[in-house]
């Protein structure tokens, strides 16, 4: 059983009569690489400064290592945040910036040299001590903010949208070296973005905010596969929402009554309930098949069509249908569909996930 | 963490950024704020037979307001110093727009320090220079004498003129840094814009570039009207006594009798001037981005 | 041809140079005069002014206490203009629009009132005229013009920069000596020479203030009043000399810094 190293209990935050964090639990353990992923205003960096100290919170209490911290100044916790805009000190060189934390600990001097190295080693950038910070690339200075992060040995990591300034592909193999760093140096991760590709990429588990509520917690796996809220099924990638009315709940399963006609999903709720059941456009195949698990959601026409390289994104209309659904799919590149077509779809019950309203 | 230790682990973030202000602030409220105060406070009191008694009367303003020769140093100091703000900015606009316009922008910077480089001697030195200029034995008497253009010696110095002359020579200065800053800044494709749509060059100074300008001159002007009208040495060193402005009026009161009251009065009287002057200036003192 | 068509704005250039320039001209040329009175005609140059005014020793102690007003009260102004602006630009304080009022208000108070009001102050604290009462006078009139120029130097770049410096733990001095105020040095620097220029060449606060122990401007100012001699030229000139030397230094410390940053 690991430990618990962050842990916000019924944390508010509010500025005024605005409520950006609105009582939130959180247990984060030790080791782990957390995301917190939310929309802009969500309250996720809300979320993240009030663990580095930086906001106090409204109400509720935060523990750091078993102590409360609620109060306490950035200095005196076992954190150290990196900032959005890396935050380098201008008037330091690479060297100086890394050292500073080690300085202020009134390390000595082999060892704060020896550390410092040891630091810009592990993020890649051994050399680089004697350059000044204007002359290095976007990449090249969030790696010193990592390092002069690194450099103190913090229990616990917080970084803010460390890679939104950087350019795609750098950015996709940032994330493979965080989470490489990591594991080499053993801390915990609390990482914020809004980017869910991102998050999936790297998170041990996600931490989905919206509106300063968690929305989701879990391994990326699970809450893409099977979100728990509306909210979660449709910011994590794209889904089909399909919403009715519980006809019948027994044994596991629940009939829903959607504008597609009645599908059978496994669940349990309470009849007349208003519920929603989601399905990813990958989960959607087109064609007839039989079995115990299939849903045959029907037939259906193409209305666009775009390619994506590893995909075709369709949009189809149900022939049948009477209100504006339409279904979002990925067929497999070498299909050929153009718009106008007309197919049927069947879905995997197992896969489909039923959701409160 | 524990080579942090000795420092208040609960001190909340903010307390040092609340706090930084303070001492400015504090230091402004005791040593200009509070001496403001006491004398709005003293010029309702009055010196009678060489001690200060609180006698919180109106006395001392009746007596300004009603004795001729303060008054008059009033009325003098206004006629001044709206006679200077008006030839420096003449002078100076001129200056400020051959500098902006008229050279190249290589020789721009240099030839503006150059002419603004008197503007940093010590200001006793620069007024009392003038009068090796103007006064009897100065340069352009002895020049015109030597000319044979005049028999006697023009009496220039110790005059209002002089005072003038001495005021100008400064906030010209001023006022061409001021307004060659606003002219600088004006966008040149408003000239295009306007020379595009049928507009000559005479009016597209009328239409854009002097009214563009006005801010430039407006806050030159506030600052000229400002020092001016309290400066002791110009008037005193070049004006002589034939003629008394309200400074040198303030300093009688000091110096020789001793009356803060008095004194007191014409500064307050002098600072509520300036309120007025900056009243009806106010809206052409904000300098925006164009 | 440019020359024809710009020929009236050149004269006008040489005319408003010439006027500005006249004075100066004739303070330089006479404090050579090898005569009594610093008027024409001018006699061969001498040097005799400028060795009577270095021999004059009230007038050197006089330089002395000049430079050391204007260094100690820059230096005070410089520190408490700058806390006040990182107060301001860090976290707004409640009252932000009246305290900046108050700090700025100064600029608009004629210095003769200001000296007035302080020698009336001072009086009833109990301090004497003195060079301290006009360093601290020469604080008040420079502090707002230090505020105003460092303040509007504060980026926002600077609130990650601060709260980055004290997550890896520096305490508020370390953090604004070892990591603030290098980055504001420009502005810094900038209001110091300000500061000192304007105090070095201040005369009414200096006068009202000031007893026994005077500065520069103020003996000057005597030495005119007891009468018209080339010294007073020498000791003037002097004083020009020394003020450009001081500002093309300070123009070159404030090129350089702000030149450095970005």
């Amino acid at each position: 059983m690991t430990k618990t190293i962050v842990e916000l209990q019924n944390v508010t935050k509010s500025y005024g009569t605005v409520v950006a964090v609105d009582n939130v639990s959180l247990a984060v353990s030790e080791g782990e690489f957390v995301v917190l992923l939310g929309p802009s205003g969500s309250g996720k960096t809300t979320i993240l400064s009030m663990i580095g100290g930086f906001t106090v919170p409204t109400e509720g209490s935060i523990t750091i290592n078993g102590e409360d911290m609620t109060g306490t100044a950035p200095a005196f916790r076992p954190t150290v945040t990196v900032f959005q805009d890396y935050a380098l000190f201008p008037h330091m060189t690479v060297f100086e910036n890394v050292s500073f934390g080690l300085q202020m600990r009134k390390t000595g001097k082999a060892e704060r040299q020896q550390r410092t190295e040891k630091s810009l080693d592990v993020v890649g950038l051994s050399g680089f001590g004697d350059r000044s910070v204007d002359q290095l690339s976007g990449g090249q200075r969030q790696r010193v903010a990592l390092a002069r992060a690194i450099a103190v040995e913090p229990a616990v990591l917080l970084l803010d949208e460390p890679l939104g300034a950087l350019d795609l592909k750098i950015r996709q193999q940032m994330q493979g070296e965080l989470v490489h760093l990591q594991n080499n140096i053993g801390a915990t991760f609390v990482h914020v973005t809004h980017d869910q590709e991102e998050a999936m990429a790297i998170a041990d588990n996600i931490v989905l905010i919206n509106e300063g509520k968690i929305e989701d917690y879990g391994p990326p796996a699970r809450v893409y596969l099977k979100p728990a809220t509306l909210f979660a099924a449709r910011f994590m990638g794209e889904s089909n929402i399909l919403s009715g009315d519980v006809e019948s709940s027994e044994s596991g399963f629940v009939v829903v009554n959607t504008a597609i006609g009645k599908l059978k999903v496994p669940g349990i709720c309470e009849i007349g309930a208003k519920v929603s059941i989601a399905v990813r456009p990958e989960q959607l195949h087109p064609g007839t098949q039989t079995g115990e698990e299939i849903i045959d959601i029907g037939e259906v026409q193409v209305s666009e069509v775009t390619f994506q390289g590893t995909h075709r994104l369709c949009r189809a209309v149900p022939t049948t249908n009477q209100s504006d659904l339409s279904l979002l799919l990925r067929l497999p590149p070498e299909q050929r569909v153009k718009v106008g077509d007309v197919m049927s779809l069947y879905a995997n019950r197992t896969q489909a996930v039923l959701l409160e309203k | 963490m524990s080579d942090l230790k000795g420092r208040n682990k609960k001190l909340k973030y903010f307390e040092f950024t609340r706090w930084a202000t303070q001492p400015a602030l504090i230091f402004t409220l005791i040593f200009f704020v509070t001496p403001l105060a006491i004398m709005v406070v003293i010029s309702f009191w009055q010196r009678v037979y060489g001690k200060l008694v609180a006698s919180w009367s109106g006395a001392n303003y009746i007596k300004f307001f009603g004795t001729d020769y303060l008054l008059e140093s009033l009325t003098n100091s206004i006629e001044v110093t709206l006679a200077t703000t008006a030839i420096s900015i003449l002078l100076a606009y001129p200056l400020a727009y051959i500098l902006a316009y008229r050279i190249s922008p290589k020789w721009q910077k240099v030839i503006l320090i150059f002419a603004v480089l008197p503007f940093w001697t010590a200001y006793v030195v620069r007024s009392y220079s003038w009068l090796l200029v103007i006064s009897e034995n100065g340069i352009i008497n002895f020049v015109l004498t030597h000319l044979g253009i005049i028999d006697q010696p023009l009496q220039m110095a110790y005059t209002r003129g002089a005072t003038i002359l001495g005021f100008v020579h400064f906030f010209t200065m001023l006022l061409t840094l001021t307004i060659y800053a606003n002219l600088v800044q004006i966008k040149p494709s408003y000239w295009k814009a306007a020379e595009d749509l049928g507009a000559s060059k005479l009016q597209v100074f009328l239409r854009i570039t002097l009214p563009l300008s006005i801010p430039g001159v407006a806050v030159g002007a506030f600052i000229t009207f400002v020092i001016a009208i309290g400066d002791y040495i110009t008037p005193q060193i070049l004006g002589g006594s034939t003629e008394v402005l309200v400074p040198q009026a303030i300093m009688l009161q000091v110096s020789r009798a001793a009356n803060f009251p008095m004194a007191s009065v014409m500064s307050i009287t002098l600072m509520l001037v300036i309120v007025v002057v900056y009243a009806i200036t106010a809206k052409h003192l904000k300098m925006n981005r164009v | 041809m440019r020359l024809l068509r710009n020929l009236p704005s050149y004269v006008y250039l040489v005319l408003a140079l010439s006027f500005i320039y006249l004075p100066v001209v004739v303070l330089v040329l006479f404090s050579f005069q090898d005569g009594v009175l610093p008027v024409f005609p001018f006699t061969g140059p001498s040097l005799q002014w400028y060795e009577k005014m270095l021999a004059n020793e009230r007038l050197v102690e006089s330089l002395m206490n000049s430079v050391v007003v204007a260094i100690l009260s820059s230096i005070v102004t410089t520190f408490l203009g700058f806390l006040a602006a990182y107060g301001m630009a860090r976290r707004k304080p409640r009252f932000a629009g009246g305290i900046r009022f108050v700090l700025m208000a100064p600029l608009t108070v004629s210095y003769l009132i200001i000296a007035m009001g302080m020698l009336i102050t001072l009086n009833l604290i109990g301090i004497p005229k003195s060079l301290f009462a006009v360093g601290l006078g020469h604080v008040v009139i420079n502090l707002p013009l230090c505020f105003a120029i460092i303040y509007s130097q504060f980026g926002d770049h600077l609130r990650n920069i601060d709260w980055a410096a004290r997550d890896l733990g520096a305490s508020d001095a370390q953090t604004l000596l070892r990591v603030i105020a290098p980055i504001m040095k420009p502005s810094l620097l900038a209001s110091f020479c300000l500061s000192a220029t304007l105090s070095w060449d201040e005369f009414i606060i200096a006068f009202l203030l000031s007893r026994f122990d005077v500065t520069l401007p103020v003996i000057i100012f005597e030495m005119l009043r007891a009468g018209l001699t080339p010294e007073v030229n020498a000791a003037g000139t002097m004083v020009f000399a020394i003020s450009m030397l001081t500002i093309g230094v300070s123009a070159i410390f404030v090129f350089i810094a702000f030149r450095g940053k970005k």
